[in-house]
């Protein structure tokens, strides 16, 4: 089977995501969340990236398949893969469900749009507090293991567990980049105009790549609820829809790793930070939101293949 | 059972007023050169925090607060447009949107900084407290103030956009900026002065939102939402859209809390939700 | 109305010009029949089949391409990766996430061989946002050409290439298949004259007289229309 050609630095990078084990044992419930968040940002990259669909409540995917996930484990169901696979399909068919009206908009009315429906789901989810918990969000439970290794305190398992799903998701997410379908959403991107021109169902493209971005979003929820045994409110809010753009377009989008990228840096950075005053955080990425659209428009990846360009 | 429609109908109406002061400047500015200045309720709070500063610092009476806050506010919005909006006339959405929230998040950092966390509060004069009689039902006066006011800005605004030079020029910059140029419209200029007249009427408006809803450093982003919604239903660049907008957004918050108060904000996103689905471009909208 | 009792039949293999002065309604003649345009009144058949409800990506399956009068072309994909997509989208192959790009060697090859019979190989690996105004405009065309249609609608293909290009460009499209139906926008008459065996006259959003170039040469209306403007091609 023909496959792409694996660059010795992706190779490296891969490696070094391991590093964690041996040089930080004491960060890895770190490693495991920057993880899941690299695992979000990477599914938001699928329709902002390629496709070009700026959505203000991706979210709402993200949080759906914590939920799920958390509901099947407070019923008893603490089997983490096969939960894994139910909060993904959750997501994704909320995401399909979706899609229908998203696609059908651009600019402003996209924006506003993907804005309210994710609001929606999080108002849904406070409302329903029979089974969402409400406000509290979902406790009470545990998952113990995953495949016969026990979730311990140091966190080995939950950082082992969720960079083996990233690193399957991201193969997922380069094979289709680099398949004809992929080359279809690039085309959407580029001008979306051109492409009912040459024959393409525009929409039809972009609803299947939102179900698969909702797919990802969810199994990295679903992560994130194994790995914590909780779940809160938090997971569909706007401040979590906002954080994921930020960091895809921190670290680069359309370019595969960004989401990757952004994730390491902002998430150490807010680590770093979050014992001095939390108005300095607000502060430091605003400015940094500023600094990045006027000097590094395609974000720290954009700015290294321009810098790398110059120098050959 | 009607004295109640008639108070959520007036409280409605009279939130929708607030509301459609800090919305009527964006959607302007949206409709004319389509720059999505999301740090608009920035503005917002410069104005609440200008009029915290003059009464419990100053002194100041309520109402002389009102138009340096609206001063205060139209000032640093030149000086936004200036250094840093102008940049990025051309540029694509997502890069305002990030640009515009970075903004927000600056700012909501320096007034945490300055101001501290807590909610402000600032002493309206007695003759604005209180309730007024009428018909069998009581009035809050506040409320009645805040109707008066807005209506009255609408009206200003109505007037001098069909009346005066700058108006018809504000006009056709909305309509088709190329044409303007085309006609020696300096659209530059023009863009500058309404910047400045949306964000001085959104620091007007976070004035008088302090007594209704408070005045917090996380004001730039809890009401960011509302008022997309209001713009982006009623139409950009429509004045009217945004009026009936915020009305009808003000309307249904009021009716949501109190009929419906189990379903909280789910009532008005997805009334925007199907509004929007129907009328992509908004109520009145021309693009 | 900008269009209005338009009733035209465009029959195989032939070339027609579709002239007249600006804002007469030639690219919205275009945009109706594409679908990018809903009509009022009135229906709309290709080969027989009324296409009048169908989608404009539909229509291009049926065999209905068009080109832009500015260039839409897609900046940062590579000439030939923008043709093979849309040999990807002919073919339906387009919905394949799994199977890499590679494994699709029969459809970049024929892109390949669209690029080179408009002699824009050498830029197969180049961006579109690199390549000269006038490769460009061959790049519109070549997109057009890789939906393999039957009728080709072509909004002024020439505009802005300067004249020894464009007699390049023309000759391309003279050299296509002879059961290729071709509309072509054009204002420059010595590439009307040369290249249109039929000519449609448009004005005012209503066709004002059809025929064929000596004809049209000698029509009284059309050279008022033109005030002497329009150069007579030698009889």
């Amino acid at each position: 089977m023909a496959n792409v050609n694996v660059k010795p630095l992706e190779a490296v990078f891969w490696l070094c995501t391991l590093l964690p084990f041996v040089l930080a044992p004491n960060y890895l419930s770190l490693a495991s969340q920057i993880a899941i968040t690299a695992l979000f940002a990477l599914s938001l990259d699928l329709i902002l990236g390629y496709a070009g669909i700026v959505s203000l409540g991706h979210a709402a995917f993200f949080g759906t398949g914590a939920y799920a996930a958390g509901l099947l484990a407070k019923h008893y169901w603490t089997e983490p893969l096969s939960g894994l696979l139910i909060a993904a399909l959750s997501a994704g068919l909320t995401g399909y469900a979706m899609s229908h009206i998203v696609v059908r908009f651009r600019h402003l009315a996209l924006i506003m749009l993907t804005l309210g429906l994710g609001l929606l789901v999080h108002e849904a989810a406070n409302s329903a507090s029979a089974l969402t918990g409400g406000a509290d969000g979902l406790q009470g439970f545990r998952v113990p293991s995953v495949l016969g290794f026990g979730f311990d305190l140091y966190g080995r398992t939950a950082y082992a567990y969720a960079l083996v799903v990233l690193f399957l998701c991201f193969l997922i997410s380069r094979r289709i980049i680099h398949s004809p379908f992929g080359l279809a959403l690039r085309g959407i991107r580029e001008n979306a105009t051109r492409m009912p021109a040459i024959g393409a169902p525009s929409r039809a493209h972009l609803r299947k790549v939102y179900t698969i971005a909702a797919l990802m979003a969810g199994i990295a929820g679903a992560l994130l609820t194994h790995t914590t045994s909780t779940v809160s409110l938090e997971v569909l809010s706007f401040g979590r829809s906002a954080d994921v753009l930020v960091i895809l377009i921190l670290g680069g989008a359309g370019r595969l790793y960004g989401g990757i990228i952004g994730a390491i840096v902002y998430m150490v950075a807010r680590d770093q930070f979050s014992g001095i005053n939390p108005q300095y955080w607000y502060f430091w990425i605003g400015l940094l939101l500023v600094a990045v659209v006027l000097f590094l428009p395609n974000g720290i990846l954009g700015g290294l293949s321009r810098f790398s360009r110059r120098r050959t | 059972m009607l004295s109640s429609l008639a108070g959520v109908l007036f409280d409605g109406f009279a939130y929708g007023m607030l509301l459609f002061l800090l919305s009527v400047g964006l959607t302007v500015t949206l409709g004319m050169m389509n720059f999505v200045n999301l740090a608009h309720c920035s503005f917002a709070m410069v104005g609440g925090y200008t009029t915290v500063s003059l009464m419990n610092q100053l002194g100041w009476p309520f109402l002389a607060t009102l138009p340096a806050a609206f001063i205060t506010a139209g000032i640093l919005s030149i000086f936004l447009e200036r250094t840093l909006y102008r940049r990025l006339y051309r540029a694509s959405d997502l890069d305002q949107c990030l640009l515009t929230i970075g903004i927000v998040f600056i700012s909501i950092a320096a007034f945490a900084w300055f101001y501290g966390t807590e909610q402000q509060s600032a002493r309206v004069p007695s003759y604005l407290r209180g309730s007024l009689e009428l018909m069998g039902m009581s009035f809050a006066a506040y409320r009645l103030f805040l109707i008066v006011v807005g209506l009255a800005i609408t009206g200003i605004l109505i007037v001098s956009l069909e009346h005066t030079r700058f108006g018809a020029r504000v006009r056709a910059a909305v309509d088709n900026q190329r044409m303007a140029r085309g006609l020696g419209i300096d659209v530059e200029r023009t863009f500058m002065l309404t910047f400045a007249l949306g964000g001085g009427l959104a620091g007007l408006g976070g004035a008088l939102a302090i007594e209704v809803v408070g005045l917090d450093p996380t004001f730039a982003l809890g009401y960011l939402v509302y008022v997309l919604i209001v713009v982006a239903v009623g139409g950009l660049g429509s004045i009217g859209g945004s009026f009936a907008a915020a009305v009808v957004l003000g309307i249904s918050d009021m009716a949501g809390k109190y009929y419906f108060p189990w379903l909280g904000a789910f009532l008005i996103y997805l009334v925007m939700v199907a509004l929007l689905m129907w009328r992509p471009l908004g109520l009145f909208g021309k693009r | 109305m900008v269009a209005q009792e338009i009733d035209l039949e465009l029959p195989e293999g032939l070339r027609y010009a579709l002239i007249g002065p600006n804002g007469a309604g030639k690219t919205t003649l275009i945009n109706l029949m594409t679908g990018m345009l809903a009509p009022d009144a009135g229906r709309i058949f290709l080969g027989g089949q009324d296409i009048t409800a169908l989608r404009p990506d539909a229509r291009v399956k049926r065999g209905l391409a068009r080109t832009f009068q500015i260039n839409t072309l897609f900046p940062h994909l590579t000439a030939l990766e923008s043709v093979a997509l849309a040999v990807l989208e002919r073919e339906g192959h387009a919905h394949h996430w799994w199977r890499s790009l590679a494994r699709f060697a029969p459809q970049m090859d024929e892109a390949f061989s669209i690029l080179k019979s408009l002699n824009l190989q050498a830029q197969g690996d180049r961006l579109t946002r690199e390549l000269a105004y006038g490769q460009q405009r061959l790049l519109e065309i070549a997109l057009a050409l890789a939906t393999r249609p039957r009728v080709l609608l072509l909004d002024e293909p020439a505009a802005g290439v300067p004249k020894d290009e464009s007699a390049a460009l023309f000759a391309a499209i003279a050299g296509l298949s002879g059961h290729l139906s071709v509309l072509f926008i054009e204002h420059d008459m010595d590439v009307v004259f040369r290249f249109a065996s039929r000519i449609l006259v448009m004005v005012g959003g209503r066709i004002l007289v059809e025929g064929t170039p000596e004809e049209i040469a000698r029509d009284e209306r059309v050279r008022e229309v033109y005030l002497g403007k329009a150069r007579h091609a030698p009889a």
